[in-house]
């Protein structure tokens, strides 16, 4: 699926919270508490997204098509039948390529400028 | 749990109930697994700064939202987001401009503090209610009362202040220091007045020559002295006697008045005029202990006063206190001006909403199907209400925006209705207080002109709204409530075309009042005489002849006079009066107004001398005092016998009457006056009633001539009688009686145009509510024709229905008008509430807005084509 660069362009640079919430869906459909964990432990810690963000941010994602709600369920013993799952779409994976593309450029130009990030 | 449920009470509750549920069992799940009593109180404490910007930025999405939306379809069609905005900017306008106004004279606190305990004190005699002070009585009171925690006397003196170039003339204020202490605002450079200051101050502390204190104001510093900082310890000459200013008062210090410039202090010196009961012209203002009450502090006086007059039977007869909070010390007729003013700027803008409210059910009936698709893809009730609400607060916001600009531009004309006695600023201005109401007023008028159309248009439509032909009946809910606010819309207007009429009327009334004296080609100069200069009788008798017969001789003059007060200038200088044999028991008081003339005076203001004769140069103190008296004078004192020949007593001297001219009005034009006496200008013995020496200069002048060349050649004859004699208030007597009725007219031209706005805005309502209701029943009508309805047929149904709406909605308005009227009673100068001939106007001027109104969309109705109204079925 192509999708149109300006409508990406767009959306970028992604807000933390949502790239975050990008990278936690890129496996596997989780739902909102197991975003918060995934997020929680991919940083070990460092970032913790409160239930707030989370669920604003989700609702924004949801009007701009990176994410959708899925109707698929895990096998019943692992399902948490109150919770609803979300699920990346192309355009949302293409978006959090982007975000990652430019975020790679950023540290690029920083080195050459001597900006190591071991120094940082 | 609880807690956080609470706080997500913040969010919209679309959003609650998405994700509401959600956010709670993850706040569960993270308190479940915290490691501690520790972290599970920081969880909760960190909770409120999660949700609290979230759900600000959920809030802030959907508004981003809403206004897109709103652009978007305005874009299309802004007809209605014009009106709109103009008719509130209107509505919003004229409210915030008369709140400024009505705030600063009858709602905020006076610019003082404990304000609330201030009170003006008056002497309450028969036919007075507030009566100046005499010094003695003054000085009674003040000791023998305990209600009050200080007591100041003051009166004010027009005084010649020299100091930087040519002598001007400046507004003063004589008072006792501890004024200062009781109004406790501090001075803005150096000291106030202190007790010890006293010995400068008029009237003629004779043989008292050591420089005084005084006080400016802060106009005058900026104005004579450039704002200078070294003013302090300057010498300057006030009446001709040395002063020196000692402090500078900011810029929001007025007292008495915002006329008063400048304060020196009050002396009582033992002199005949300040020992004299009856020489009323103190004027007191008090502030009462804490804790005690007006109503003790009146009750106090009427102890005090009662032991005074038995003290001082004759001069203090039936002599109490008024007692009056300080705020209040404002006249009803000014309070019911605004009342009427604000009242009506009100209900301009319920008609603007009602109006407004029309218009968006109109569209929101346009907008049901795309409402209706909104709803069957699952936007709740609320979010739609929430639309509809951000439509009318945003248009209602840029109209008072508008409204504002408007506002500022009515302002300079508001500000002139702010009466003269009080201490507050005349410039109104759009301060926080008054921009706080506009905002109220703003928000109010976007939720009253928005809410009911917005729980109509969003309720209920689930299946109907796709209905193509989903419609109302003529009687159908929608419908009645919509003629519900035409009808209130023609109530309120003819409610305030009746006021308006009776204002106009009242006016036009007072207008037409004779004053008594003619005031076309009458040039009026005021001429300030130093007392101290000119405290010689016949050092002013000099003055006078000299400058009175190079006027006279001035080509285009005709005769020039001079006279203590212009009339309704000066409204005071009441005297009593004495008759041998003349019973005390008397329902009016006898007095009169005291007047000291030259010859020709009666002859210049067109006052018609009835018999006897004008007073004479020849009049002296030598000569046997006489006087010229009024008809009503004579009338009452000797109803059956020739006044000319009749003696009394008045002005501290024994009279007798030698010419009896016409009554005037010295008040002002809508008071009957006392009687009036006219003293000759040199029987008066050196030194006394110096007020009332005569400085206002009177020309009668050839009709239509040019006035500039005159008063240039006046002013020259003056300067070279006394080239320090400063020239001031230069005016016509037209302008002075024009002023009368100044405030009358800024009010009965905003009530009317008030009144304008609003009937146009009721014929919109009507205009509007008719086509769409014959929009809605084309196919009726269509069946009508096609069965053989006449064109007058429809004609008449459409017009019967308005006039339904018109005569309902008069019916109303009358009543309320009526009940309006009864209230203003008081403004309308003997105008009754019931005025037939305003009611016949107005019921007049409401038949034609109906007709106005209800006419194009009748001859819409007769010109349908029946076949095409059917097909579109």
């Amino acid at each position: 699926m192509v999708h149109d660069p300006a409508d990406i362009d767009a959306l970028l640079p992604l807000p933390e919270a949502t790239f975050h919430i990008l990278l936690a869906l890129a496996d596997s459909d989780r739902h909102g508490y197991a975003i918060i964990q995934d997020v929680s432990d991919r940083t070990s810690g460092e970032v913790t997204l409160g239930a707030g963000t989370l669920y604003r941010s989700i609702q924004r994602m949801l009007e701009q098509g990176l994410i959708v709600e899925t109707r698929d369920r895990p096998a019943p013993e692992l399902d948490d039948e109150r919770r609803r799952y979300y699920r990346i779409t192309p355009f949302g994976a293409a978006v959090a390529g982007a975000e990652s593309r430019r975020l790679a450029r950023l540290v690029r130009l920083a080195r050459a400028r001597g900006f190591s990030p071991k120094t940082a | 749990m609880r807690f956080y449920r609470l706080l997500l009470h913040l969010y919209p509750r679309a959003f609650r109930s998405e994700y509401g549920e959600e956010m709670c069992s993850d706040f569960a799940e993270r308190l479940r697994r915290a490691s501690g009593p520790l972290a599970r109180m920081a969880l909760i404490l960190e909770a409120p700064f999660d949700v609290l910007p979230n759900a600000m930025g959920v809030h802030w999405d959907l508004l981003r939202q809403d206004l897109r939306h709103m652009s978007r379809s305005h874009a299309r069609a802004p007809g209605l987001a014009v009106t709109a905005i103009l008719v509130t900017a209107l509505g919003i306008g004229a409210n915030t401009a008369v709140f400024s106004i009505t705030d600063q004279v009858l709602l905020r606190p006076l610019p003082f503090p404990d304000s609330e305990r201030l009170v003006k004190l008056w002497q309450h005699e028969p036919g007075y209610t507030r009566m100046e002070l005499s010094p003695p009585n003054y000085l009674d009171w003040k000791r023998m009362s305990s209600s009050f925690e200080a007591m100041a006397a003051y009166y004010d003196f027009s005084m010649n202040l020299v100091g930087q170039g040519d002598p001007v003339r400046v507004e003063t204020a004589v008072v006792e220091a501890d004024l200062f202490r009781i109004l406790a605002v501090p001075p803005m450079m150096g000291r106030t007045l202190v007790a010890g200051d006293e010995g400068v101050a008029p009237p003629a502390p004779r043989g008292s020559r050591t420089p005084g204190a005084i006080v400016i104001g802060y106009g005058l510093w900026q104005g004579l002295f450039g704002g200078s900082t070294d003013v302090l310890g300057r010498t300057v000459r006030l009446d001709d006697r040395a002063s020196t200013i000692v402090g500078v008062m900011p810029p929001d210090f007025h007292f008495p008045d915002p006329s008063t410039e400048l304060w020196t202090a009050l002396e009582f010196t033992p002199d005949e005029s300040f020992e004299d009961r009856r020489n009323k012209l103190l004027q007191v203002v008090a502030k009462r202990r804490p804790g005690v009450s007006i109503d003790e502090a009146r009750a106090e006086m009427a102890v005090v006063t009662e032991g005074l007059e038995r003290a001082y039977p004759e001069e203090n007869e039936k002599t109490r206190a008024t007692v009056i909070s300080l705020r209040d010390e404002i006249s009803v007729q000014a309070r019911l001006l605004l009342a009427a003013l604000f009242g009506a700027s009100i209900c301009v803008l319920l008609i603007a909403c009602a109006n407004l409210a029309h218009l968006l059910l109109g569209r929101g009936i346009e907008r049901r199907k795309e409402l209706t698709v909104r709803t069957a893809l699952g936007a709740g009730r609320e979010r739609l209400v929430r639309q509809l609400l951000t439509e009318s607060l945003t248009l209602a916001v840029l109209g008072g925006v508008a409204g504002l600009f408007l506002a500022s531009l009515l302002l300079p004309l508001l500000g002139q209705l702010a009466p003269a006695t009080l201490p507050v600023a005349r410039e109104t201005m759009l301060d926080p207080r008054v921009l706080a109401f506009a905002a109220l007023v703003t928000t109010l008028t976007g939720v009253g002109f928005g809410v009911l159309p917005a729980i109509r248009s969003s309720g209920g439509f689930e299946v109907e709204g796709f209905r193509e032909g989903g419609r109302e009946g003529v009687g159908g809910r929608r419908q009645r409530l919509r003629s519900a606010l035409v009808v209130g819309e023609v109530a309120i207007s003819v409610a305030l075309l009746i006021a308006s009429g009776l204002l106009i009327r009242a006016l036009l009334h007072i207008q037409a009042i004779d004053p008594g004296f003619q005031t076309s080609d009458v040039l009026a100069v005021q001429t300030p005489l130093s007392t101290a200069r000119y405290e010689k009788t016949e050092r002013r008798a000099e003055l006078y002849g000299r400058v009175l017969s190079e006027a006279r001789s001035l080509p285009g003059v005709r005769s020039a006079a001079f006279t203590s007060f212009l009339p309704m200038v000066v409204q005071g200088g009441i005297w009593e009066v004495s008759i041998p044999g003349l019973s005390d028991a008397q329902d009016v008081p006898p007095t009169a107004s005291l007047r000291f003339v030259t010859s020709d005076f009666f002859t210049t203001l067109g006052i018609p001398l009835r018999s006897g004769r004008d007073v004479r140069e020849s009049d002296t103190f030598e000569t046997p005092l006489v006087s010229v008296v009024s008809e009503s004078f004579a009338r009452r004192y000797w109803p059956d016998r020739d006044p000319i020949g009749q003696r009394f007593g008045f002005g501290l001297a024994e009279r007798t009457v030698v010419g009896v001219v016409g009554d005037i009005r010295v008040r002002d034009l809508e008071k009957t006056s006392e009687p009036q006496v006219y003293l000759p200008h040199r029987q008066v013995q050196d030194r006394w009633l110096l007020g009332y020496a005569p400085k206002e200069l009177v020309l009668r002048l050839e009709p239509g001539i040019d006035r500039a060349p005159i008063l240039a050649a006046v002013r020259k004859v003056i300067h070279e009688a006394d080239p320090e004699l400063p020239l001031s208030e230069v005016r016509t007597l037209e302008d002075v009686v024009d002023g009368q009725t100044a405030p009358r007219l800024i009010q009965a031209r905003l009530v009317s145009a008030f009144a304008s706005l609003s009937i146009l805005l009721s014929g919109v309502g009507i205009y509007g509510l008719l086509s769409f209701a014959v929009s809605r029943r084309r196919a009726e009508i269509g069946l009508r024709m096609a069965f053989g309805a006449r064109s007058s047929d429809i004609l008449k149904m459409v017009l019967r229905e308005a006039a339904l709406l018109a005569v309902l909605g008069c019916s109303l308005g009358v009543t309320l008008g009526h009940a309006a009227a009864r209230a203003l009673e008081a403004i309308l100068a003997g105008v009754g509430a019931g005025d037939a001939i305003t009611y016949a106007l107005t019921a007049t001027v409401a038949l034609a807005m109906t007709l106005a109104g209800s006419l194009v969309p009748a001859l819409r109705a007769v010109r349908f084509d029946p076949v095409q109204c059917i097909r579109a079925e």
